[in-house]
């Protein structure tokens, strides 16, 4: 399957599909993907490091190395391997510019 | 969430130990709180789809699929029949005072108990390699759940990397899932995993599984090999440097790199519990004291990987046994133990086999370049590490404080053993004498909401 993102979908293709919001352009992904799934079917990170100049795409998905934290529009954050994609989801992978 | 009756027992984790331990406790007439961070019980090793998945357990767990069947069929047996209450994606972040402080997405939530049975599992054991802070290096453990529980791959090319069972196993899984793995590297040498071949004999099949798997990877696999960097650009990884056995450079281009050197049991809640630890030579790791049955003191109970390194098999019986400790301790019938702590001992004879045949790399660890990151949540690098052992000596706490490894968001649970090696490099002495980096609560970070109180 061509992919533009970093993951390869190699089985479960039959789902429906979800769409969501990335900071501010329409993606879409299948119901059942986490947030961090999502993401990088169509990109190749989650966020930035906030402690050197690389970006990051998590590391253990098992909601255990706190590297997937990103940002929602409407402020909480999440933690993207832990949490499934929602239909309208509003994403973001900086903070919000009220971030304190 | 409700209060469990009378005596209240509260199991913590729903992996093969937690199910079991809550079986044995339901059988004797008990009904358990188990408390997990998963929506549906399993643990990682028999972790399941979210709804609408359609692979079978045979597809994803594959030799192992009748055990996971067999767990996840008797869980939800005893949930739905009101025999045990499951509160299912919450995460237990603080243990204080026989209370448990549970979060979840309703906020805080305070859970007290007679007896906590702590059935925490185990994480990937990592060890830095220059570069791993780059977008695209994910532990083996990412890479099998990836493929188990949303059915991808983390990348389109991907190399794996690390020593011991899951190195073959994830790359056996990935390719026969049509997965493109570029290589295989464990930097493990035949001549090592020979050393264990005597002990890895107590379980012939299991052994003999792994050989077979690792004739499907051929070509890809590498042993004995030396790890020296991973390139990557504004995107993430692009390829990784090696140099094999025999001393050649190599250069294998990749997005993704998947690593692991087997296990490190997920003991911080047993710290806040109060548990003592002691420094095991063997598996290279600071472990929770038990006795044989899992009996740790104060009414508290540890069973699985979270306290040994046993694999699943072996946490079905530290859960049982764990149960039958705690029953026994209520002064309640409990079940014959002669039989798990048979097969029990079986087992780490084997798990003596793994530890001697895939090694911590710990030559590797200690010989990182200062500008290395060491701690992936702050960037922290073995030359900050090197320059707290340098200013404050060589306690553990200490050049944590100094230096802030072992300080970011995940607690630790990534760096700490390099940390730690590294403190002992400097020192001059061995990790055991180190000392071992305090677990502090909350174990996950939590919003400040879920501290406030309405009104």
């Amino acid at each position: 399957m061509i992919t533009t993102g970093r993951i390869v979908r190699l089985a479960e293709r039959d789902r429906a599909a979800v769409h969501f919001f990335l900071d501010g352009q329409t993606d879409s992904a299948l119901a059942g993907d986490t947030v961090l799934t999502a993401m990088l079917a169509s990109g190749h990170a989650l966020r930035m490091s906030e402690f050197g100049p690389e970006p990051r795409a998590g590391f253990c998905l098992m909601g255990a190395c706190q590297d997937c934290w990103i940002w929602q529009e409407e402020g909480p954050r999440l933690r993207a391997c832990t949490t499934l994609i929602a239909e309208g989801m509003r994403l973001r992978t900086t903070p919000p510019q009220s971030w304190p | 969430m409700s209060e469990a009756p009378s005596p209240r027992i509260v199991i913590v984790g729903a992996g093969p130990a937690g199910i079991r331990a809550a079986a044995a406790l339901v059988d004797a007439g008990l009904h358990p709180v188990v408390i997990d961070e998963g929506q549906r019980a399993g643990g990682q090793i028999y972790r399941r789809a979210p709804d609408g998945f359609v692979r079978t357990p045979e597809q994803l767990y594959g030799s192992e699929a009748a055990k996971a069947r067999a767990l996840h069929a008797l869980f939800d047996r005893l949930a739905a029949d009101g025999r045990l209450t499951h509160c299912a994606g919450r995460s237990v972040i603080a243990v204080q005072q026989d209370r448990l402080h549970v979060l979840g997405e309703g906020g805080m939530q305070l859970v007290s108990y007679d007896r906590l049975i702590l059935a925490t599992g185990a994480s990937d054991r990592v060890a830095p390699v220059p570069g791993w802070q780059r977008a695209g290096v994910y532990s083996l453990g990412a890479a099998q759940i990836a493929l188990k529980a949303q059915g991808v791959a983390l990348g389109q090319r991907i190399v794996l990397i690390g020593s011991g069972p899951l190195l073959t196993l994830v790359g056996a899984q990935l390719v026969k899932a049509g997965g493109n793995v570029a290589a295989v590297l464990d930097t493990s040498s035949w001549h090592q995993q020979m050393q264990g071949f005597w002990d890895l004999a107590a379980r012939p099949l299991v052994a003999l599984r792994g050989l077979v798997l690792r004739a499907r990877l051929g070509g890809r696999y590498h042993a004995g090999v030396t790890l020296e960097r991973i390139d990557a650009d504004g995107k993430g990884v692009t390829a990784m440097r090696w140099r094999d056995a025999g001393g050649r450079q190599r250069l294998t281009p990749c997005d993704t790199i998947g690593m692991g050197w087997h296990l490190r049991a997920e003991t911080h809640l047993a710290d806040l519990a109060g548990c003592a630890f002691t420094y095991d030579e063997r598996w290279r790791q600071w472990l929770p004291k038990t006795d044989r049955m899992g009996r740790a003191g104060r009414g508290v109970y540890l069973a699985g990987d979270g306290v040994r390194l046993l694999g699943a098999d072996g946490a079905e019986i530290a859960g049982r046994l764990a149960a039958a400790a705690c029953l026994a301790d209520l002064g309640l019938p409990a079940p014959s133990t002669a039989g798990d702590l048979r097969k029990l001992s079986r087992l780490e004879r084997f798990a003596r086999g793994l530890a001697r045949a895939f090694p911590w790399p710990a030559a590797m660890v200690r010989a990182l370049p200062d500008d290395a990151v060491v701690c992936r949540c702050e960037n922290v690098t073995a030359g900050a590490v090197r320059q707290g052992v340098d200013f404050g000596g060589g306690e553990a706490n200490r050049v944590k404080s100094l230096s802030r490894i072992g300080m970011g968001r995940c607690q630790g649970r990534y760096c700490q053993l390099a940390g730690v090696e590294l403190i002992a490099a400097q020192t001059g002495c061995t990790p055991g004498a180190v000392g071992r980096f305090r677990g502090q609560a909350p174990v996950r970070p939590a919003p400040i909401g879920a501290f406030l109180r309405d009104g």
